[in-house]
């Protein structure tokens, strides 16, 4: 079961995803993710702080926006991973493609930042 | 008479028939000796009882045949059964009747006179007709308890034992006209004769040809019976001898009993002519019923179904024409009709809806749809006056309507609704287990090609593994589903080297496997060309970024293996970090080198995350690849199997062959998770240098 929160900040998207994503909670997180690029967001911020398991399904979801991300220049930052999750983005690698952040400050900043 | 014998009731119905034609030939016999011996006045010593005794068993033999004979017929066939009884009784009555002619052309001669062709004539009518009485007495057994219940049984079993006991009564000597106790044993026993000549059930079941049939055969039954009865009580009076036939109180008895049972049959099928068609009537829609809740069995399409429900609605309340029209699709209706042809249906369908003569039904079931109605309907310009339409739901749907239509007006009564309504409902029944079963059939046919691929999939993974002597190799894969991601092969590159892979697919199931036969391939046609490991995981790359889904990846290691040299080089494309045993200072540590799965980028740029490692092994270093199936399998508190569990796990059993290594990995696993039953693909290869 996955449970996301759409919150529209000033300047960014947050979403907030909950629970567990896999292969069958893929799709829910996948949609979610593709209305707010298509809704123009510049800058979308992902609350991984309650994210519990994240199954390849899951990770393949994050990775089909990696070229999406670049090509057009969006701030997509990963915040509050646990440990068990940022492991599963570091062996497969993600975590040198995406933009993965200890917690909401530090995602704030990266952005402010650039 | 070696020919062993066989206790069958056919063995008894041929002794009892053997055994009454011989007492009945000793009868005969006595009878003449008898009237010899009074004619030259000697005694011959033969007592009164003798004979009657004799006569008697004659009696008790024909009834035991006939009780076995007739216990073998179908009971069901009463117009058979009624012919038998008027063969039977044909056939008796014509040797009668050539014995009398016979007797009536020789009357004034010589051997007319003779007493003892008399005796013997007398002796032969006497059998045949007894014959008669007692085979009819069993038939008329069979049509009573057609239709039986246990008091019945017990009443006609407390007659039929009195009637085959009154056989001895004339050893008494009691006559009719003389006793009391002859009256009154009479009176009782005609009683019972006349309450069971009640039961006669059977007549329900003739249909009107039947019946004809029936009241003609008893009719001439009757007369049989009469013809006897006549020819019996004329005889005694003139011949001379020692047992008067009209005396016994066994023929008398049966002659009582099947005159009142054939009146009765008589009467009662008479009476029933006129009713005989609703009964048949009835008779058919039960088994028109029968027959739409049977078609699903017989493998009968839905087309056929609604075929046998029109013929039989039409049947069942007389309707002229009718016709069904069931929605196949959104845009195609289906026509099913019967006298009357699509021009006039879609004439008539106007005609219903402009009609205002309408009387609505409501379906009980569901009230507030209003398309489960269903509606009568008087048609005023048009050959039909009235018209019945009734919906049929299949699966809680309206799949189309039946309509039913008559040339007079208001044709349908309460009573042919009622049955339609059965008719229809029964035959969405019998659709709606029609197309659950072609669901169960293609379910089961799904199940079948997973199968077949589980089969092809199994056979992608290697048999044997290629090695050397200077290493053991050992690997153990399992799939959650029937076919799984996970992936491990090897290939000779020359004599002492060798390319090893471990892979998983992302996701399960089939979409996981064809992306893993994919990667077969790849591997396959890359290992040939020898690459480095680097090359190899830019080149799976760049062909699976071609072939695999938008949200697929595929993780992998790949290492070439020189015995020779004794080194090992490797790279890792974000598959789980290697599991490496060093002996010589017995710790074991994973590989954490850098790495991407392939098909997350699909460009060029890949190649710099791309990360090559390589090292000496030295003798009983164990190499330990697996799938996270492994590591990630959690238990019921949503722990992790993990790295630090498998990286103790190996450091105990690390003098064990690869074999036992991955045994107790495996069970160590199932112990864990508290069940055998993961679900994700696992799979471990354990490589071990020697």
């Amino acid at each position: 079961m996955i449970e996301i929160k759409k919150e529209q900040h000033n300047n960014y998207l947050q979403l907030s995803v909950e629970g567990e994503a896999d292969a069958s909670s893929a799709i829910n997180l996948d949609k979610a993710i593709r209305d707010a690029f298509d809704e123009g967001h510049q800058t979308i911020l992902i609350d991984c702080t309650n994210l519990n398991y994240i199954s390849s399904a899951g990770l393949g979801v994050f990775m089909s926006y990696i070229e999406e991300i670049s090509s057009n220049s969006i701030n997509f930052i990963l915040f509050g991973l646990s440990d068990k999750v940022l492991k599963v983005f570091g062996i497969l690698g993600l975590d040198q493609l995406l933009t993965i952040k200890e917690n909401k400050e530090e995602a704030l900043q990266a952005f402010n930042g650039i | 008479m070696s020919k062993s014998f066989k206790l069958t009731p056919k063995f008894y119905m041929r002794l009892s028939m053997v055994l009454a034609i011989l007492l009945w030939l000793i009868v005969s016999l006595i009878d003449v000796l008898q009237l010899l011996a009074l004619k030259s006045g000697v005694d011959l010593g033969i007592t009164r009882e003798v004979p009657i005794l004799l006569m008697d068993f004659f009696f008790v033999f024909v009834v035991i045949y006939y009780r076995i004979r007739i216990r073998e017929e179908d009971g069901s066939n009463f117009v058979d059964l009624l012919w038998r009884v008027f063969a039977t009784g044909l056939v008796t009555t014509i040797i009668s009747l050539f014995f009398k002619l016979f007797y009536s052309s020789i009357g004034d001669s010589a051997l007319g006179q003779n007493e003892f062709l008399r005796i013997f004539t007398l002796g032969v009518n006497q059998a045949i007709i007894s014959i008669f009485l007692i085979s009819t007495f069993t038939i008329w057994k069979k049509l009573i308890l057609y239709q039986k219940s246990r008091r019945l049984i017990v009443y006609w079993n407390t007659f039929e034992w009195l009637v085959i006991a009154s056989i001895f009564f004339n050893l008494t000597g009691y006559t009719l006209q003389g006793s009391l106790v002859f009256e009154i044993v009479f009176a009782v026993m005609t009683l019972m004769a006349i309450t069971l000549s009640g039961n006669l059930k059977w007549v329900a079941y003739l249909n009107f040809k039947q019946k004809w049939k029936s009241i003609l055969l008893i009719i001439l039954i009757t007369i049989y019976v009469f013809y006897f009865f006549a020819e019996l009580y004329v005889t005694p009076e003139e011949a001379a001898t020692f047992f008067s036939p009209i005396d016994s109180l066994f023929t008398i008895i049966l002659f009582t009993f099947l005159l009142f049972y054939s009146v009765f049959s008589l009467l009662v099928i008479l009476f029933n002519l006129p009713t005989s068609s609703v009964f048949e009537r009835k008779m058919e829609e039960a088994i028109n019923f029968q027959r739409l809740s049977q078609s699903i069995q017989t493998g009968e399409s839905e087309e056929q179904i609604f075929d046998i429900l029109l013929t039989s609605s039409m049947n069942a309340v007389y309707a002229d024409a009718g016709w069904i029209e069931v929605n196949k699709d959104e845009n195609s209706t289906q026509f099913i009709n019967k006298n009357i042809s699509r021009e006039s249906i879609n004439k008539i369908k106007e005609q219903i809806f402009s009609s205002k003569s309408r009387t609505v039904m409501k379906n009980p079931l569901s009230s507030s749809n209003s398309e489960t109605d269903r509606v009568l309907v008087t048609l005023k310009r048009s050959n039909f006056k009235s018209v019945f339409v009734v919906p049929l739901t299949v699966q809680n749907k309206v799949s189309g309507f039946m309509y039913l239509l008559n040339e007079v007006s208001d044709g349908f009564n309460k009573e042919m609704i009622n049955i339609i309504n059965t008719f229809a409902s029964q035959a969405s029944v019998s659709i709606e287990n029609f197309k659950l079963m072609g669901e169960a059939i293609s379910n089961e046919r799904y199940k079948e090609e997973l199968d077949i691929a589980k089969r092809v999939q199994r056979a992608l993974l290697p048999d044997a593994l290629d090695h050397d002597d200077r290493f053991s190799i050992h690997a153990f894969t399992i799939a959650a589903a029937e076919v799984g991601g996970d992936y491990y092969d090897t290939f000779k590159l020359s004599d002492h080297r060798f390319a090893i892979v471990i892979g998983d697919v992302s996701g399960k199931g089939t979409s996981a496997a064809f992306h893993m036969s994919q990667m077969k391939g790849i591997f396959q046609s890359l290992a040939q060309m020898d690459l480095s490991s680097d090359e190899f995981l830019f080149r799976a790359n760049k062909a699976l970024s071609q072939c695999l889904e938008r949200t697929s990846f595929i993780t992998l290691t790949y290492f070439i293996l020189d015995t020779k040299s004794k080194k090992l080089e490797f790279a890792r494309a974000g598959h789980c970090p290697t599991l490496y045993y060093d002996n010589s200072n017995k710790t074991a540590e994973y590989f954490q080198n850098k790495g991407l799965g392939l098909g997350i980028l699909r460009n060029d740029s890949f190649k710099k995350f791309i990360h090559v490692n390589e090292l000496e092994f030295d003798k009983d270093d164990i190499l330990v690849l697996y799938t996270d199936g492994i590591s990630e399998a959690s238990n019921a508190e949503g722990e992790e199997f993990g790295f630090d569990r498998m990286k103790s796990l190996l450091e105990k059993n690390a003098h064990y062959d690869p074999v036992m290594i991955q045994k107790i990995f495996i069970s160590k696993l199932y112990e864990f998770c508290g069940t055998k039953d993961l679900n994700d693909d696992y799979t471990m290869v354990v490589i071990k240098f020697k």
